[in-house]
């Protein structure tokens, strides 16, 4: 099989899978106890915490790790507008944010908040002054943007979105799932939020960084555990492994980069150049290196999904009917791009160029069989 | 996180609804040369349904898409970006769905 779904899941880090293994037999024990397997367990713990707080700009003590980058997302949204009940009850949000967020945002509505939606352009990007704009109104308690865009690759203004929330006095949660690890991030955040594995750490480790002096009351049942910001018994094996995943990844990247991003601008090339009516969405530079996303017209999203995989190649697509869902994506609709014949592929370090190849090889034959079945010529 | 909001889709740009505000406006709303009942037909059944009839219109005339399929509402505009016809605008209608106008140019 050849795996073009890094941004769905990275798999585990070489880094990763070795530090795990060590840490489930030397850091199983409970790290909030006294003995001494538990302070192992405990040293592995503020050691992974001291390295995952180094790489993404943060201080130790404004980290916190959580079973996953939903939880951090759903834990920094919910956390932060119940700190700032006082000042306002509003939340801003970009209008293509992952579905965590979207899904923080309803419940915060239906407990009686208010929450605008900033749109996008046709390129997924959020305008940086109409999100200056929302944010400035009065009773904005938090604003969300996220680093760039989990199904098209485009970057968001992040750092004139934080300039903008200084400004206003308001916290600013960055979602930085799809580029921890990947990129530098941006500074200025009240609140980031990242997912291990998106960088080839393991599933079940998120990431919540709260910055000193932001407001901050979870939504949760207090418990004693990170610092009374995430409930339950931390996984410090695959914390550790998380963390040098991370690491590893951080220090691959300038590499890992430009080759990927040169295999992403043939995909963006060849696509349309080898297939009739295709629309390649997304910023073709200001985007991610991985991600590349496109959509062939009159194509069924799931059937070009179910033809790619038998031909062996895993993808995904924000089609209706892919994801167990009968709506399309909401990014490619916000967007007001071809929802439907949509596939997304995004790159795992180390992807082989000829995998790349083959790819592009067994699109055409595919996208024109299932439009021949279609009865469109 | 379905709603449809104001000022999405590039809608700065003026460029998808731009047409269908000016003719509301107008009340200028000219019957339809042609209507498509898709309803109840999936993506991209209802587009290629819309490319296959289009021709059958004089030029200039309006296309009328009769839709339910969420895709259609969004998907029917882009294809007109991409194939340079008009969408003229987009009405929901009293069974569920919507009627998407749309002027062919060539």
């Amino acid at each position: 099989m050849v795996y073009l779904d890094a941004a769905s899941t990275e798999p585990l880090h070489p880094a990763a899978r070795d530090a795990l293994l060590s840490a489930l037999d030397s850091g199983w024990a409970d790290p909030a106890r006294l003995y001494g397997a538990a302070r192992r367990a405990q040293m592995l713990l503020e050691q992974a915490r001291a390295d995952v707080a180094e790489v993404i700009g943060a201080r130790p003590d404004e980290v916190a790790f959580t079973s996953s980058g939903t939880q951090a997302v759903h834990l920094g949204v919910l956390g932060t507008l119940n700190g700032r009940r006082r000042v306002g009850d509003r939340l801003v949000t970009g209008a293509v944010e992952h579905s965590s967020v979207l899904h923080a945002a309803e419940e915060h509505e239906r407990g009686g908040g208010t929450a605008e939606v900033v749109g996008v352009s046709r390129s997924g990007r959020v305008d940086a002054e109409t999100f200056a704009r929302a944010v400035s109104a009065p009773g904005t308690a938090l604003a969300c943007l996220q680093t760039a865009n989990h199904e098209v690759g485009t970057l968001q203004p992040v750092e004139e979105a934080a300039a903008a929330c200084q400004e206003a006095g308001v916290p600013l949660l960055v979602d930085a799932a799809q580029s921890a690890g990947r990129l530098p991030l941006p500074r200025g955040w009240s609140v980031l939020t990242a997912s291990a594995h998106k960088w080839g750490g393991p599933a079940g480790v998120g990431v919540l960084a709260v910055r000193k002096g932001t407001r901050w009351r979870s939504p949760y049942p207090q418990d004693e555990r990170e610092r009374r910001r995430v409930p339950g018994f931390e996984n410090v094996p695959a914390i550790v492994a998380a963390a040098a995943a991370l690491r590893a990844t951080a220090e691959e990247a300038a590499a890992e980069n430009a080759r990927l991003s040169a295999l992403v601008d043939r995909v963006r090339t060849e696509v349309p150049r080898l297939v009739p009516d295709v629309e390649v969405v997304g910023d073709p530079v200001l985007r991610l290196p991985h991600i590349v996303t496109f959509s062939c017209l009159y194509v069924e999203g799931e059937a070009l999904l179910t033809e790619l995989d038998r031909a062996g190649f895993a993808v995904s697509s924000g089609s209706s009917c892919t994801a167990s869902t009968l709506r399309p994506s909401h990014v490619l609709e916000a967007m007001g791009v071809l929802t439907h014949g949509n596939v997304r592929v995004s790159l795992p370090r180390g992807v082989s160029e000829g995998d790349v190849d083959r790819f592009l090889a067994a699109l055409p034959d595919i996208v024109r069989r299932i439009r021949a079945s279609l009865g469109v010529r | 996180m379905w709603r449809r909001r104001s000022g999405a889709g590039g809608g700065e740009t003026g460029e998808p609804g731009a047409e269908a505000v000016a003719e509301t406006q107008a009340g200028t709303r000219e019957p339809a040369a042609l209507t498509i009942d898709a309803l109840g037909r999936k993506c991209p059944i209802p587009i290629i349904m819309l490319a296959d009839q289009i021709n059958q219109v004089p030029m200039g005339a309006v296309v009328e898409v009769l839709a339910d399929d969420p895709a259609a509402y969004t998907d029917i505009p882009a294809w007109c970006r991409l194939k340079s016809h008009a969408h003229v605008g987009s009405a929901e209608i009293p069974q569920g769905g919507w009627a998407i106008r749309v002027r062919r140019n060539y």
